[in-house]
């Protein structure tokens, strides 16, 4: 199967040269364009307020994301796990709606139901409570497409592992805290620290259906990428490839990072 | 077994703690958002959702959607099986490498993709303005809408055919090649047969993807009505402009796909179970 295949050295270029051009091509683009701004044009473009303002943002609402998802992404994995109830395989196909819907509608259910005339939204606005058009807003958003990626990459560990350990556990009289905190968690914690760092890449990278909730109001609810976005509709290229780049470098660390833990994961 | 013997009759109540924890949390924010967009896309009737849907430019821009997704399919599933055989089965100076990078189209933020591509495709760039002089048009076009989508789904063919590839048990295609039969005749009779659900697993995933893509394409292909204008653009462009009644329509054509895309899936993972079973 090795030798003797006239089409292999064929198909090597053909499948390397498709993914150099399609792929990292592109990379090259984008890297030789910000160059081309200059140094200098690249440092004032990032640390402009606007520009500072949008990487905060994304900062917190990452932060925000990971926390709330990383807590019931956890309690979903060990429901879906460990325990039996009807309607089982139902909860768990919703699970993976996130990945399945359009961002872009995906803010629109939000306006729908958090917006000032929404179910939700319209009781939020007598308290005084914007959500829509808010940070709460971008938050929920960003929650709702990250949802998955905890529970499901903990869901197979935890599998895996099994009750045993749990169970040696409560026979030695651990409550089931100590339980959850001294077995099931360092068991399960390299799929954990997958799932966050996917949904630290796509909290970062989210930007339909953040646009769509936040308004994009410039200096308030303006993440990183829609800052991009409006550099861009400004014809400020400077200010959107320098900020796109920088936002490149950081996906291409945790990329990085995902293929170190990945290699780890199959190690252990 | 154990678990009938044990005593734990502090887990009972934080048991249901939990699950209605998930519960509360996964209809907070899956269940209730779609219910309410369904129940208010059905408000004004459904010849009212009908007509909105039914409007030439919604149409026109639903339409370019799914014909762009089916191109970029097709592509993928060719490169995608291609590229998860070679780094398979082959070994080359640059593989680990390149198996790493096979992730990067997830690991960027789409509007990063698009701004990648107007940098090397743009009317600004070397090669645009090559293309430009033969009269080719990639950016604010079709071609670049198809580009971005090959880019932002490039890993889901390959990811879901490599797995299955390590683990597909070679005897078969070494008794086929002492029996005579060509390479061809091998790949197309007995490896492809064994990958069709997970090319199909990778095609349905990318096609989803592909429905609801939006950072990317506003930047290739800004929002040109009745010439680059997709879905998710249109139904944005509804949105910004006061219209939510127009998005509704074709926001909920987008749900309904996704759901029958997650029963499909659902469904080759269930057939795929069975048949190794057998």
């Amino acid at each position: 199967m090795k030798t003797n295949n006239p089409g292999r050295l064929v198909l090597i270029t053909l499948v390397v040269g498709w993914f150099a051009v399609l792929i990292l091509l592109p990379v090259y683009g984008i890297v030789q364009e910000t160059v081309k701004s200059g140094l200098s044009l690249v440092v004032s473009s990032l640390s402009t307020p606007h520009a500072r303002h949008a990487f905060l943002l994304t900062f917190w609402i990452t932060l925000a994301a990971v926390i709330i998802n990383t807590v019931f992404g956890i309690i979903i994995a060990l429901v879906l796990v460990k325990q039996e109830f009807r309607g089982k395989l139902l909860i768990e196909g919703l699970l993976d709606l996130p990945f399945a819907v359009s961002p872009i509608v995906a803010g629109f259910m939000f306006i729908i139901l958090f917006g000032p005339n929404g179910l939700i939204g319209s009781w939020f606005e007598g308290q005084g409570i914007k959500i829509i058009y808010a940070l709460p807003g971008m938050i929920i958003a960003t929650l709702f497409v990250t949802l998955p990626f905890v529970a499901r990459e903990v869901m197979p560990v935890l599998r895996e592992a099994g009750l045993e350990q749990e169970e040696a556990a409560y026979v030695l009289g651990a409550s089931p805290w100590q339980a959850f905190w001294r077995v099931t968690l360092p068991s399960v914690k390299w799929g954990l620290i997958y799932g966050v760092t996917l949904t630290v890449a796509r909290s970062i990278g989210e930007f339909g259906a953040v646009i769509v909730v936040s308004g994009n109001i410039i200096n308030r609810t303006q993440t990183a990428t829609l800052h991009i976005h409006q550099g861009f509709t400004d014809f400020n290229y400077a200010a959107a490839y320098s900020a796109a780049l920088l936002l490149a470098i950081l996906s291409f660390t945790l990329l990085i990072t995902m293929q170190t833990l990945n290699r780890r994961t199959n190690e252990s | 077994m154990t678990e009938n013997i044990l005593p734990r009759p502090k887990m009972r109540s934080g048991d249901a703690l939990l699950r209605s924890a998930s519960f509360g949390y996964i209809g907070l924010l899956i269940i209730l958002p779609i219910i309410v967009m369904i129940v208010r896309s059905l408000q004004g009737g459904l010849s009212a959702l009908w007509a909105d849907i039914t409007l030439p430019q919604a149409l026109f821009s639903l339409r370019l959607t799914i014909v762009t997704a089916f191109i970029m399919v097709l592509i993928n599933i060719v490169t995608g099986t291609a590229t998860a055989w070679v780094l398979v089965r082959y070994s080359f100076p640059g593989k680990q490498v390149m198996d790493a990078l096979i992730d990067l189209p997830f690991a960027m933020p789409t509007i990063v993709a698009g701004i990648m591509l107007v940098a090397l495709y743009g009317p600004r760039s070397v090669i645009g303005s090559f293309l430009k002089g033969y009269n080719i048009e990639v950016m604010f076009n079709t071609p670049g809408i198809i580009l971005a989508l090959l880019f932002v789904t490039f890993p889901f063919v390959v990811r879901a055919v490599q797995p299955v590839l390590i683990e597909l048990d070679q005897d078969m295609e070494e008794a086929a090649k002492t029996l005579g039969a060509s390479s061809a005749t091998i790949f197309f009779r007995i490896v492809l047969p064994s990958l069709m659900p997970s090319i199909l697993t990778g095609a349905a995933l990318s096609f989803s993807r592909a429905l609801g893509e939006f950072g990317s394409i506003i930047m290739v292909a800004g929002n040109i009505p009745f010439r680059t204008q997709v879905a998710s653009v249109y139904i944005y462009g509804e949105i910004e402009s006061y219209n939510p009644q127009g998005a509704l329509g074709l926001s909920v054509v987008l749900l309904f796909i996704s759901f029958a895309i997650l029963l499909l899936l659902n469904f080759i993972q269930y057939w795929n179970r069975r048949h190794e079973n057998q």
